[in-house]
């Protein structure tokens, strides 16, 4: 059994189609945990204390976000800045976080199309994601794949809670190591791993 | 008076409050009423237990109006009274001219000598200073228009109680010129006129001068031997020596009081004043109240009962059209018109003081005299009456005639999930903002005028006394989810707080609370949501502060933020420890709280340092694991 604490950032939830269906379908489960980063910290106060004391008892971090300007929205770089501090989760002393899993679950306008090489953003999202992979190496993390919903803005509410379907079997799958490193080794999104219909990857 | 019978009369008068007062509170009178009806209990007509010196007792009683000016001059900033001189002059000037003007004319046309007839005219103008400002702050109606009115009028009328003390001995029959003033301790009423004008000047400049120079540094020398009881001494010395003074020169002691009052209004001492002579003050009212009350000549009354009624009633018709014409002229909503206008129309306490100058002077006969009396006396007993028929009656109808002016009836259907206590300005801000937000908010508020505006604005506005179960209900406080607790008064919060706990368990409070030891009765009271009025502007101020003396915005206002959680933190911790009956009166205790709460700050861990932020120890690192680099 793995612990998630789910890492939730978004600024304006309520104007949010994607996200409110993925929250509604995060599994009630005893061990996953969604903070609400916006919610609770409005004035970007972070409580670091409590902030490290979640990290310590999960063992898979997701930080779920809308993919802001190739990147996460502020609040996860603020919750970076000082919840990972040096001497605790990197650095000659810092092996707290030793052994975890980090991942994003992410949101994006644009869609699978556009994020490659010869496509109008020119990298791929796992390229765009490096800062938290090697964030997660520094911590002595593993960084997974992503889970990612491209062109959300074409996207139908049926469609939507269909990704949100595969979030929620992708979670439970975490939760109860169902996960194989092979299995991790060959896919391009976490996405791969609870297939859906072809219909909608477009 | 020998000592037994002092004290006798002392415990039946003391007797009749206790008993009468809390009973007719209870019943929705207020307490004048309640002293009115115990002296009426008390009084010849009734139980007579207070025998043939009622009338002692009243002189001294009337101690008790002069202490009410003083503390009334005291509230009084100069600047107020200057904001208030169109009112003062204005309305007061035309109030008092006009209602004599009148009342002299229908006696004159009863057939009534023409001297007596300007001497009633004269005794019947003014108002009831101590009843109408007692009922008017009791009904938290200080702050309105009608209030600040009747204020400004009564203060006309009591000054104006000095020309006509000296206009009085010139209606006296000349023969009788010389026995109208031997009774009269004054020693000036034998000078002659420019003596007399010159001795006034002199007290009041005796008056201003000694409060500025003289009173200022002695209250600062007994303050500093930190006695409580000499200082409340000194202050009943200063009271009961410029009514000495005053009563030498001829002058009503009231207005001396007054004057040294507002003289003292801007010093440091204001306060501990005022709560010192507070309840001298309110006890001797009491006493006043119930001397009245026992003075009425019910007798007189049943010999001629269509005679006082009439009197009575054309004296208080005649007195209200001519207040509701300079409300009218002075631009008072119609509401606010109604509770001046009807508020003041009684004849006051100084018809009592003139009464027995004018009878001394022979100018009005024993029974003219006794049927006057009895005609003041019983409008007094009617005004705070008249307050509530007012309230319950006249108001509400006006209310509703209102209503039809709105016409969105369904906006009126639906329930507001938000209640705001009070639209001042705390409650306001609070209000626009939500509002702004499309959140559909319910308000309760004291002040008509405020009432009448927010409602043509669109507002769903109930008027009245929020802490009332009545109102709370009409205010659909059942549906809605969240109560504000917005109003200026801590001890009307409390009370709301326990009103609603037990009457709307369901409606989740937020109340504002004034400081600290406010905040503690709140959290006592099983609060959750407090606001501290002062600690978020005094962070902000703070934090302004750090900016300018060259400190980030942003670790400025981190640091604000930290420190606010902080002290909410703290606030509870010692809101825990500390001892529930032990309130903080004095600058002592707060020192030492104080002392308690800095204590804490120093022991509080960093509050700021955010390491995420501090390279220092990445620095360390980096010397020790590559020496070579360094």
């Amino acid at each position: 059994m793995a612990r998630i604490l789910i890492q939730f950032a978004h600024p304006a939830l309520e104007k949010s189609r994607v996200h409110k269906q993925l929250l509604r379908h995060i599994p009630q489960h005893p061990d996953i945990y969604v903070n609400d980063l916006y919610e609770r910290y409005p004035d970007f106060n972070i409580d670091i204390t409590r902030e490290q004391q979640l990290l310590l008892k999960y063992d898979i971090i997701v930080l779920q976000h809308p993919f802001y300007w190739y990147s996460s929205p502020a609040i996860i770089k603020q919750w970076q800045d000082l919840v990972l501090e040096h001497g605790w989760a990197y650095g000659s002393q810092g092996n707290a976080l030793k052994g975890k899993v980090l991942l994003n679950a992410i949101s994006a306008g644009g869609s699978f199309e556009v994020y490659r090489p010869e496509g109008r953003n020119r990298h791929t999202i796992p390229e765009f994601l490096y800062p938290f992979e090697q964030t997660a190496r520094l911590c002595h993390m593993e960084y997974w794949p992503p889970f990612a919903i491209h062109g959300t803005h074409r996207l139908q509410e049926a469609d939507i809670s269909l990704y949100a379907l595969q979030y929620e079997q992708l979670l439970l799958a975490m939760a109860n190591d169902r996960v194989s490193p092979s299995e991790l080794a060959t896919c391009h999104y976490l996405n791969d791993l609870v297939p859906i219909p072809s219909t909608i990857q477009s | 008076m020998d000592q037994h019978s002092f004290l006798f009369q002392a415990m039946i008068y003391l007797g009749a409050a206790v008993l009468l007062v809390p009973l007719a509170r209870k019943m929705g009178l207020g307490s004048v009423l309640g002293y009115l009806i115990a002296g009426i209990l008390i009084g010849p007509s009734a139980l007579n237990l207070v025998g043939d010196r009622s009338e002692d007792v009243m002189h001294v009683a009337e101690f008790g109006v002069v202490m009410m000016l003083f503390v009334i001059g005291l509230e009084l900033e100069p600047s107020l009274l200057w904001k208030l001189r169109k009112p003062i002059v204005g309305m007061g000037g035309l109030q008092v001219l006009i209602t004599a003007a009148i009342i002299t004319g229908i006696c004159f046309v009863a057939g009534i000598d023409r001297n007596q007839a300007i001497a009633i005219g004269l005794i019947a103008a003014p108002s009831s200073t101590a009843l109408v400002i007692q009922t008017l702050q009791e009904k938290g109606l200080m702050k309105t228009d009608a209030g600040q009115s009747s204020f400004a009028v009564l203060l006309f009328q009591d000054i104006a109680v000095i020309p006509m003390l000296a206009v009085l001995p010139m209606l006296a029959p000349s023969q009788s010129d010389n026995s109208a003033n031997h009774g009269s301790d004054a020693w000036i009423s034998s000078q002659p006129g420019w003596v007399q004008t010159l001795a006034v000047i002199f007290a009041v400049g005796i008056i201003v001068l000694a409060g500025r120079f003289l009173v200022r540094p002695l209250l600062r020398m007994v303050a500093a031997t930190r006695s409580r009881e000499v200082f409340t001494a000194t202050t009943l010395l200063l009271v009961i020596a410029i009514t000495l003074l005053m009563t030498s020169v001829g002058l009503s002691p009231a207005l001396g009081t007054f004057l040294a009052g507002v003289v003292l209004a801007n010093s440091e001492y204001r306060h501990e004043l005022e709560s010192d002579i507070e309840p001298f003050k309110g006890i001797l009212l009491g006493i006043f109240f119930i001397s009245v009350g026992a003075a009425i000549n019910f007798s007189l009354m049943a010999d001629s009962p269509l005679l006082v009624v009439g009197i009575l009633l054309g004296l208080m018709a005649v007195k209200a059209v001519v207040l509701a014409m300079t409300g009218r002229v002075f631009n008072l909503s119609t509401d606010q018109n109604l509770i001046y206008s009807l508020g003041l129309c009684q004849v006051g306490e100084f018809a009592f003081v003139l009464l027995s100058f004018t009878r001394q002077a022979n100018i009005l006969n024993q029974h003219t005299a006794d049927l006057l009396l009895a005609v003041v006396a019983l409008s007094m007993a009617l005004t705070p009456l008249l307050f509530l028929l007012n309230e319950k009656f006249l108001l509400p109808r006006f209310d509703v005639k209102e209503k039809p002016v709105e016409k969105e009836a369904d906006t009126i259907e639906e329930k507001n999930p938000v209640i705001i206590a009070g639209f001042g300005h705390y409650g306001n801000t609070v209000g626009r903002f939500l509002r702004a937000h499309g959140i559909g908010t319910t308000i309760l508020d004291i002040d008509s005028d405020r009432v009448d505006y927010l409602r043509k604005m669109g507002f769903r506005v109930y008027y009245g006394d929020a802490s009332r179960y009545d109102l709370l209900h009409a205010a659909g406080a059942s549906e809605a989810r969240i109560i504000l607790l917005t109003i200026d008064d801590p001890v009307k919060r409390l009370e709301m707080i326990e009103t609603i706990k037990k009457h709307f368990p369901n409606l989740q409070i937020m109340v504002r609370s004034q400081n600290r030891y406010d905040a503690y009765d709140q959290m006592n009271a099983g609060m959750m949501h407090i606001y501290r009025e002062t600690v978020d502007s005094a962070l902000r101020m703070g934090v302004d502060t750090m900016k300018i003396l060259g400190f980030r915005a942003y670790s400025a206002s981190r640091a604000a933020s930290t420190f606010l959680q902080y002290d909410e933190r703290n606030l509870k911790y010692l809101s825990s420890i500390r001892d529930e009956k032990q309130y903080i009166n004095t600058a002592r205790e707060f020192i030492e709280e104080l002392d308690k709460i800095i204590q804490n700050d120093l022991r509080a861990p960093e509050l700021n340092r955010d390491k995420g932020w501090d390279e220092e120890s990445l620095i360390n690192d980096a010397r020790n694991m590559s020496p070579s680099n360094g």
